[in-house]
């Protein structure tokens, strides 16, 4: 495996006592692969991210516990020296909105360069070629000239595709992607995910791609987990899930997807809202919010369980969701 | 990939509506047009197409100052008042030492326009050289307050804890003594005759409120998503702070920087006009106006011009600071 979290908890210390944000994420990425973590906002799924590439705030962010293996070893017991040579060389991160993560006073080559600079030292000058390539390699028109550009001079498409190319810069074996095009044209959001789904075969590197975007996810990923309220709710083949969640929550998410045999209809919408992650409710945190809620969901807490090979639900009725 | 075909005239140039056209303008099919134009024809960079140049916050802050009539004339001010301060010589031809007591108090006179001041000296003469003392306390001090306010600063607000909250009580500390008295209990023991104990002082009372703002911009620069983005791609403090932070958090340390300067000048004044500033063989403007103040109803001219040269050398470094903060403040646009 080239990734495995495993029972990951994350807490934020806020005014308002401890919001607990990830409360037990089990994941895993190999090789080549691509797991899709899907969740609403403040499901905790940028923040297992965080966590996994070391920088989360802290304080107010605290890992209260767990293991995050990579390659084998546990990088919450590495020392910070050691995490910062593996960030970006082994595991780089694509973030959502391109603009604000690039610098708006360094010129892209100096940015893209800079990865060169870090990690295998080289020359300014040396390290600015590397760019021009990286440029290349993303399919970024007249990249020898537009090389000195700074951020703003770019569409929202090419900003997008110059932090794919910094992210690939030195070929890691894992890459996060969060919401890499949820900032994008509907239009551009396909190119740019073509894009990485291309680079990401072509380097065998393993791929996280943290999104609410249904339709993304079918396209590109081989595995989904499904956050909610800082768990994994139900972990799938992206076929399988598709055919038959097997978990409420995954059938509201995919209930809620507008569709053109639907017209006229009303749009399926999940009841309520996702829960205050300071007082995170007993039993099952969905059962506020879940159709199918009994006295049990609200007392105990449901592990989540193998359901098929390879297939884990977090629900004690997962059958009836398979079979309804 | 196919070959490139002839294109029709364009007289921008393909690539270039990209980099004109930020992607707020323009609704989504603009944006799709041009995305997917440059990807069916890449690189076709026509080398006679104009090309607009990068511009960098710097170049576009210089871009809006260069047409601001109040930072035209204000720093074609102050590098006269550089210049005459390097080479006094080159407009005033005489001595500002060599007095003649025959002359005390007398006004203007041909080769002598602002006249003598008590102790026979030529005014004008002494008014040109008194530049030197001001612009060199000012710009030393100013220097010597923004690379230690904005060190300690800078390095507060990135780190944070408890340094950080030590530096800022210290801060307090400065920013509670009061300006004059302090400088009548400091100064007055020195005995030296140069700039250095007033510049000193000045840097001593000056570098809390630069600190104060390079702590509050760097807070501000380092929560950017972009800072983030560095760290993630394995970049380390020194390299995050210097590179992706500082550049970011440095124009309101120049503004407040330069609008200081001013007052610095002021301030240099006001000491020398107490006593414990400067002190006379040195020539400067606040001596001669604590010199001339006594004599105001004999003889005006003895203070009017060391004062009109005071007043328009501050004010100058003031207006130059707006015209600064005009420019690198793109929320005040």
């Amino acid at each position: 495996m080239l990734l495995e979290v495993r029972d990951l908890h994350v807490e934020f210390t806020t005014r308002d006592g401890v919001a607990k944000a990830v409360n037990g994420v089990n994941y895993s990425v190999d090789e080549g692969e691509t797991l899709a973590v899907l969740g609403e906002s403040g499901s905790g799924k940028s923040v297992t991210a965080q966590a996994v590439m070391g920088i989360l705030d802290t304080p107010p962010g605290r890992i209260a516990g767990g293991r995050i293996l990579f390659k084998g070893k546990d990088l919450l017991k590495m020392k910070e020296d050691e995490r910062r040579r593996i960030r970006g060389a082994e595991m780089a991160m694509i973030f959502q909105d391109a603009l604000s993560s690039l610098n708006p006073v360094l010129s892209v080559g100096a940015q893209l360069g800079e990865m060169f600079e870090i990690h295998r030292g080289m020359s300014r000058k040396d390290s600015r070629a590397k760019a021009v390539e990286l440029m290349d390699r993303v399919k970024i028109p007249a990249a020898r000239q537009r090389v000195a550009d700074y951020p703003h001079q770019f569409s929202g498409g090419m900003r997008q595709r110059i932090m794919i190319a910094m992210a690939l810069a030195l070929e890691p074996s894992l890459i996060i992607a969060d919401e890499p095009t949820t900032a994008l044209d509907v239009t551009v959001q396909a190119q740019v995910m073509d894009l990485l789904a291309e680079l990401q075969r072509e380097l065998g590197m393993g791929l996280i791609l943290i999104t609410h975007d249904l339709g993304v996810v079918a396209d590109v990923a081989d595995r989904i987990a499904v956050m909610y309220a800082g768990r994994i709710v139900e972990s799938a083949p992206v076929h399988a899930i598709y055919r038959a969640p097997a978990h409420p929550y995954t059938r509201g998410l995919l209930d809620s997807i507008p569709r053109l045999d639907q017209k006229g209809q009303e749009l399926y919408a999940i009841k309520g809202l996702p829960p205050n992650l300071l007082a995170i409710p007993p039993g099952c945190a969905f059962n506020p919010r879940c159709p199918m809620a009994r006295p049990v969901c609200r007392t105990e807490v449901p592990p989540l369980a193998e359901v098929a090979p390879d297939r884990a639900s977090a629900c004690f009725f997962w059958k009836e969701c398979l079979g309804a | 990939m196919p070959e490139p075909e002839p294109q029709p005239y364009d007289p921008v140039g393909p690539g270039e509506n990209e980099a004109v056209a930020p992607t707020g303008q323009g609704g989504a099919m603009d944006l799709a047009l041009d995305e997917a134009e440059s990807l069916e024809k890449p690189l076709d960079p026509d080398p006679s197409a104009p090309r607009e140049r990068a511009r960098s916050l710097w170049s576009d802050a210089w871009h809006q100052l260069r047409r601001n009539p109040v930072f035209v004339i204000s720093s074609l001010f102050i590098l006269f008042l550089v210049v005459i301060s390097l080479w006094p010589q080159l407009i005033a031809s005489g001595d500002p030492l060599h007095c003649e007591l025959s002359k005390s108090q007398q006004g203007s006179s041909p080769g002598h326009p602002f006249g003598y001041d008590t102790q026979g000296c030529d005014v004008y003469t002494r008014t040109v050289y008194g530049a030197r003392a001001s612009i060199t306390v000012g710009i030393c001090a100013t220097l010597g307050a923004a690379l230690l306010g904005s060190a300690l600063g800078g390095l507060a607000g990135f780190f944070g804890g408890w340094g950080d909250s030590l530096l800022s009580r210290v801060a307090d500390i400065f920013f509670g003594i009061p300006v004059v008295l302090g400088g009548l209990v400091f100064l007055s023991v020195v005995t030296s005759t140069t700039v250095w104990p007033v510049v000193g002082f000045i840097v001593l009372l000056g570098w809390p409120q630069l600190a104060r703002i390079a702590r509050g911009s760097v807070i501000t620069a380092k929560q950017n998503d972009y800072v983030q983005a560095a760290r993630a791609l394995g970049a380390g403090n020194a390299r995050i702070l210097l590179r992706h932070v500082a550049p970011n958090a440095v124009a309101p340390v120049i503004v407040v920087a330069t609008i200081a300067l001013g007052t610095y000048i002021a301030l240099e004044a006001t000491l020398s006009f107490l006593g414990v500033g400067l002190r006379p063989p040195t020539v400067s403007w606040g001596i001669d106006i604590s010199n001339a103040a006594s004599q105001i109803r004999n003889a005006p001219h003895m203070l009017l011009w060391p004062a009109l040269a005071l007043s328009l050398t501050v004010l100058a470094f003031i207006m130059l600071g707006d015209a600064v903060r005009d420019a690198l403040d793109p929320k005040l646009r």
